[in-house]
């Protein structure tokens, strides 16, 4: 007896270790990889505040994990796809600590309705914030790039991480009881009958069979540097890059060398040339549609000699679309990435 | 018609899953200080691991001067010069995605860091003998955003 109750109390402050441990773990992963948009605590930023009352409410824990799994293609939230299993875990339990009440669980059911009527109200009740095709609201949120005090941006319903993750009972429930504190009111509040938001349900559930939202592209890649090789010596391509840079419209910053800062300038290696140049009024564009774009700005291309062969090269600008999980820089990402190619052109004509 | 939807639901999920992995590509940090503190923490970080900064690229002050508003904003550029040689003597087509560089800006009164992933250029240059330095460039780079996020 008396050893059965040891092993239990051994068992229980075992349990509670791991559990405790686990609940740091949560909180240090958190911080690593979601606080930057979601707050410290939850309370918004980048993303869509996920400690608010309502939401917890109404977000099951396979929903939050399905979530941090698939990201939202597109729309800034990432996938976390390098997570295990134990990680995404212990993040939702996290997450879940800041939940007062109890937490929703939906079986995978689906509601039954009428996907045309649907559409109907879909474009009348929803479109205004979640866009005609679902595709979401524009900004995906990103505070830099707009007041601060603006409400919380629509997320994207026509997006295959948001369609994966939710059940159509949770989307139903969210139609029903709508997020409190957020611009997402009730339905029922607003006079549509239950029959009237299955319909809407069953057109939303219908997004997955329709071609991929453009808000949910990202550009692809084949080659991470667009390179060329130059007819002339470095001096004179570096010049050639230099009037380039300007016939397409962007201004001149300055030429170093790759080790600029690195060594004495005498001992720089005068062989490899980064060409620095930038337009303002782009970069204002870039950064107001994702302020962390900065950091592959300004706009640079690089000359290098090697065994007497010179070449020019920049890294390709569609890069960048996957990189921030950001589709709407990928008008920009294009018109970069032909600029840029001119340029590195020009300079090797 | 039954069959045809199901194709292209099938077709869906081949889709979905066939996507480019949306991944985490960015390492971001939101520290809860201000910038002015943030940027100096910053800088310790990197150079307490025998990084040399090279450049602050001051973006919010090149915006003003066009008369476009912006918080402060800086770009900071580092590496050794030991590495970047032999990277770019193994490499030329790295030369593109060095030094390595940290986007620090003001978000109100706390400060968010960005930085591409140094493990992606594995994925980029897949060279076996850049794999150990790449992979060490991640973690110094992980270890800075925790010593900024979490210095207390
Ligand atoms: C006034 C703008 C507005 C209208 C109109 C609106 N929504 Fe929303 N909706 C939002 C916002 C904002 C959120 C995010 C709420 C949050 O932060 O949790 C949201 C969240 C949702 C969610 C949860 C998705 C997710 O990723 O969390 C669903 C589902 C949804 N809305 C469906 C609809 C449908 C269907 C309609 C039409 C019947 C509709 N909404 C009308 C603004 C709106
Ligand atoms: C780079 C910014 C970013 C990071 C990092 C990020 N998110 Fe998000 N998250 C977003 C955005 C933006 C949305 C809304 C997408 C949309 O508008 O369509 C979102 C949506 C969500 C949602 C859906 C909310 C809802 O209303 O249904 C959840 C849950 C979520 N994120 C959890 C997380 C967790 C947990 C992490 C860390 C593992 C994380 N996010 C990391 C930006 C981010």
């Amino acid at each position: 007896m008396l050893t059965h109750l040891v092993l239990a109390a051994t068992l229980l402050a075992g349990l509670g270790m791991s559990s405790a441990m686990a609940g740091s773990d949560g909180a240090k992963l958190y911080g690593r990889h979601c606080a930057a948009c979601h707050g410290a605590n939850g309370d918004g930023g980048i993303g869509i505040p996920l400690s608010l009352r309502s939401f917890q409410a109404g977000a099951s824990d396979d929903y939050l994990s399905k979530t941090i799994r698939h990201g939202r293609p597109g729309r800034v939230m990432p996938a976390f796809s390098k997570l295990d299993e134990s990680e995404i875990k212990a993040i939702v339990r996290h997450v879940r600590s800041w939940n007062k009440g109890a937490s929703a669980t939906y079986t995978g059911q689906h509601v039954k309705g009428d996907p045309v009527h649907g559409k109907k109200l879909f474009a009348q009740y929803c479109a205004a914030c979640h866009g005609a095709d679902g595709e979401g609201g524009k900004g995906t949120g990103v505070t830099y790039s707009r007041p601060r005090d603006l409400p919380i941006m629509a997320p994207a319903l026509h997006n295959p991480g948001f369609l994966a993750a939710a059940p159509d009972a949770m989307i139903k429930a969210t139609l029903m009881h709508g997020r409190e504190g957020t611009p997402m009111k009730s339905f029922l509040k607003q006079g549509l009958k239950e029959k009237d938001i299955d319909d809407i349900v069953s057109y939303v559930r219908e997004f997955e069979k329709q071609p991929l939202s453009g808000s949910a592209r990202v550009l692809k890649v084949e080659n991470p540097v667009i390179v060329r090789d130059s007819p002339y010596d470095l001096e004179t391509t570096v010049e050639n890059a230099k009037r380039a840079v300007s016939n397409n419209n962007f201004f001149y910053g300055r030429v170093q060398t790759l080790e600029y800062g690195l060594t004495a300038p005498a001992d720089e290696n005068p062989k490899q040339v980064i060409v620095y140049f930038c337009n303002i009024s782009l970069l204002n564009q870039a950064l107001a549609i994702d302020p962390r774009v900065g950091m592959f700005l300004p706009c640079r291309i690089t000359i290098l000699e090697t065994n007497g062969k010179v070449q020019v090269m920049s890294v390709n600008p569609n890069v960048l679309s996957r990189l921030f999980n950001n589709s709407e820089l990928n008008r920009l990402c294009d018109e970069m990435t032909k600029s840029y190619t001119a340029i590195v052109e020009e300079a090797t004509l | 018609m039954k069959h045809s939807l199901k194709w292209a639901g099938a077709a869906w999920l081949t889709l979905l899953l066939c996507m480019p992995a949306a991944a985490d590509d960015l390492l971001m940090a939101r520290a809860n200080r201000m910038f002015p503190e943030a940027m100096t923490l910053l800088q310790s970080a990197i150079s307490s691991r025998g990084y040399t900064v090279t450049r602050l690229q001051q973006v919010n002050e090149n915006l003003q001067r066009r008369e476009f508003q912006s918080d402060m904003y800086r770009v900071v550029y580092f590496g050794k010069l030991e590495e970047v040689r032999r990277a770019t003597a193994r490499n030329p087509d790295l030369i593109p995605f060095l030094p390595l560089n940290i986007t620090i800006f003001a978000e109100g009164d706390q400060s968010i860091l960005v930085a591409s992933h140094p493990q992606m250029l594995q994925e980029f240059f897949p060279d076996p003998e850049l794999k150990a330095l790449f992979e060490r460039w991640e973690k110094d780079m992980v270890e800075i955003m925790d010593e900024v996020r979490e210095e207390k």
